[in-house]
């Protein structure tokens, strides 16, 4: 998508240019990818306080079982891996769309709103998530398309939240509740995408620009660009979408096994039922032959997405290539992930061919940082 | 007389030598500097080579060679501290280069034209 014209926009993008930032295409929306403050200010800002992130961009879902038929928990498990059947209600879960083939087509966030389940997903995928949805017999989707979607991150976003709506304490991670703020009903979830505590708020797009305010009112708030919302993610080594995996990436190999519990395993009481199960679960069963894996290059040079990868200070084949990779401001030093085989040990000395010389990068457990969540 | 180039970078004369950095207006573009990758002493390098690497937090961006020449000193303290180009744009140098032709920097833009160029 090159023409500015059909870019989207958020309902806070008034707000975002008034705030100084610098606006560009991602996922086919104008969005902020900095402020006056930096994308080294931002990030460390959201790690001290608090950011507050317009994830508006993200499709916001809802999947309903019809009267009499089964509960669209378990017509959603036709389509994902996930524990959909076992999400109490008021509780959230990640999960993956799968394609036949056992690639990644999306992953998002599943919560159980009793009646009903709310997905957020990708921005770059809504589209082609919500006819995949559609595919469904026996559920409802609809496309939440009046509200916005923020997010509130950071070691003061509980204290901040709650002032405005004091339920907020209450929450523990991964939970999800309907909160009142000033007449406006709130769907808040404790979770995030930066390794931090926080919340995301889905609020009516007619009240988002008045909740954004009364957020920033707070001192402990700074609104924080894509730019820092990636060495966040990055550093909480968090897999991106399009980045980290993709169709040509499968669960196991982007270090997703998690997300598919025993439950949906092979033996277990409900495997497989999902596109790609024999060779997602086949591969998890087996261990994949090459997974995600941190990077920790020496020196100061970041190494980014698309760096080739060695064995070797000379000669032989890639073994693979950057898959995101950057400065992490908390770290202080450049980090990376890759896929890579699996039988490398963490502390393994590797090669990054940048600019022509192969520079030595170390293996290392992810996350980078110790996320801070409120279990 | 401090020169400009249509790639943001200032020269500075000093004796038969040129002082280059980049502009406030460049780093302000670039965000948040992490690394420098420096061209070394005594290379001799034509204009518009590609000899030096400015990561930022954001993404890499090659600074060029504005005029054919030698490398008589790299700055030493980028290397520890590349943050200080945000801080002092005009006072963190990136090399000397000896010109290979005498007043070679004459043709570049000054002051005033610079401006205009950022408008």
């Amino acid at each position: 998508m090159t023409d500015q014209s059909a870019l989207r926009r958020t309902p806070l993008y008034d707000l975002h240019v008034a705030q100084g930032a610098r606006m560009v295409p991602f996922a086919g929306w104008e969005m902020p990818v900095q402020y006056p403050l930096g994308v080294m200010g931002e990030h460390l800002h959201t790690r001290a306080k608090a950011g507050l992130f317009d994830v508006s961009h993200m499709g916001q879902v809802l999947v309903r079982g019809t009267p009499g038929g089964a509960p669209a928990s378990e017509i959603l498990e036709t389509l994902v891996p996930a524990d959909v059947i076992g999400l109490a209600e008021g509780r959230q879960r990640y999960g993956l769309f799968t394609s036949e083939d056992g690639g990644v087509l999306d992953d998002l966030m599943i919560a159980n709103k009793g009646d009903h389940l709310f997905l957020v997903v990708n921005a770059g995928c809504a589209d082609q998530d919500i006819a995949h949805l559609q595919t469904l017999d026996g559920v409802a989707v609809e496309v939440v398309s009046d509200r916005a979607l923020l997010a509130l991150q950071g070691p003061e976003a509980e204290a901040v939240l709650a002032r405005l709506v004091p339920g907020a304490a209450d929450m523990r991670f991964m939970d999800v509740a309907e909160l009142d703020w000033d007449g406006a009903t709130l769907w808040v979830s404790r979770s995030g995408y930066t390794g931090e505590d926080g919340f995301e708020i889905s609020v009516p797009s007619d009240r988002a620009v008045e909740l954004a305010e009364a957020l920033l009112a707070d001192e402990a708030v700074a609104l924080i660009g894509l730019g820092a919302r990636d060495s966040l993610r990055l550093e909480a080594g968090m897999p991106l979408y399009g980045h980290d995996m993709d169709l040509n990436t499968t669960p196991a190999a982007a270090g997703l096994g998690w997300s598919i519990p025993k439950a949906r395993r092979t033996g277990g009481p409900r495997a497989g039922g999902f596109p790609g199960a024999d060779k997602v679960l086949a591969e998890i069963a087996e261990g994949a032959k090459a997974i995600r894996r941190g990077l920790r290059p020496e020196g100061r040079a970041p190494i980014r997405e698309g760096v080739p990868l060695f064995a070797a200070e000379t000669g032989g084949e890639s073994i693979g290539t950057v898959q995101s990779g950057g400065f992490g401001p908390t770290v202080g030093a450049p980090i990376a992930s890759a896929i890579l085989p699996a039988d490398l040990a963490d502390g393994t000395t590797i090669y990054a061919e940048l600019r022509g010389k192969r520079v030595p990068v170390t293996i290392a457990p992810m996350p980078f940082v110790k996320p801070s969540y409120k279990r | 007389m401090l020169r400009y180039t249509e790639n943001h970078e200032w020269l500075r004369p000093e004796g038969d030598e040129l002082v280059v950095g980049i502009t406030d207006h460049a780093a302000e573009q670039l965000g948040d500097v992490v690394f420098i990758d420096l061209p070394e002493v005594g290379r001799e390098v034509a204009a518009g080579d590609e000899i030096v690497v400015i990561e930022s937090v954001k993404a890499a961006s090659e600074i060029t060679a504005p005029l054919a020449g030698t490398i008589t000193a790299v700055n030493d303290v980028l290397g520890t501290d590349p943050g200080s180009v945000n801080t002092d744009a005009m006072g963190a140098w990136f090399f000397r280069i000896k010109p290979a032709e005498a007043g070679a920097a004459d043709g570049f833009m000054d002051e005033a034209g610079y401006q205009a160029l950022i408008g």
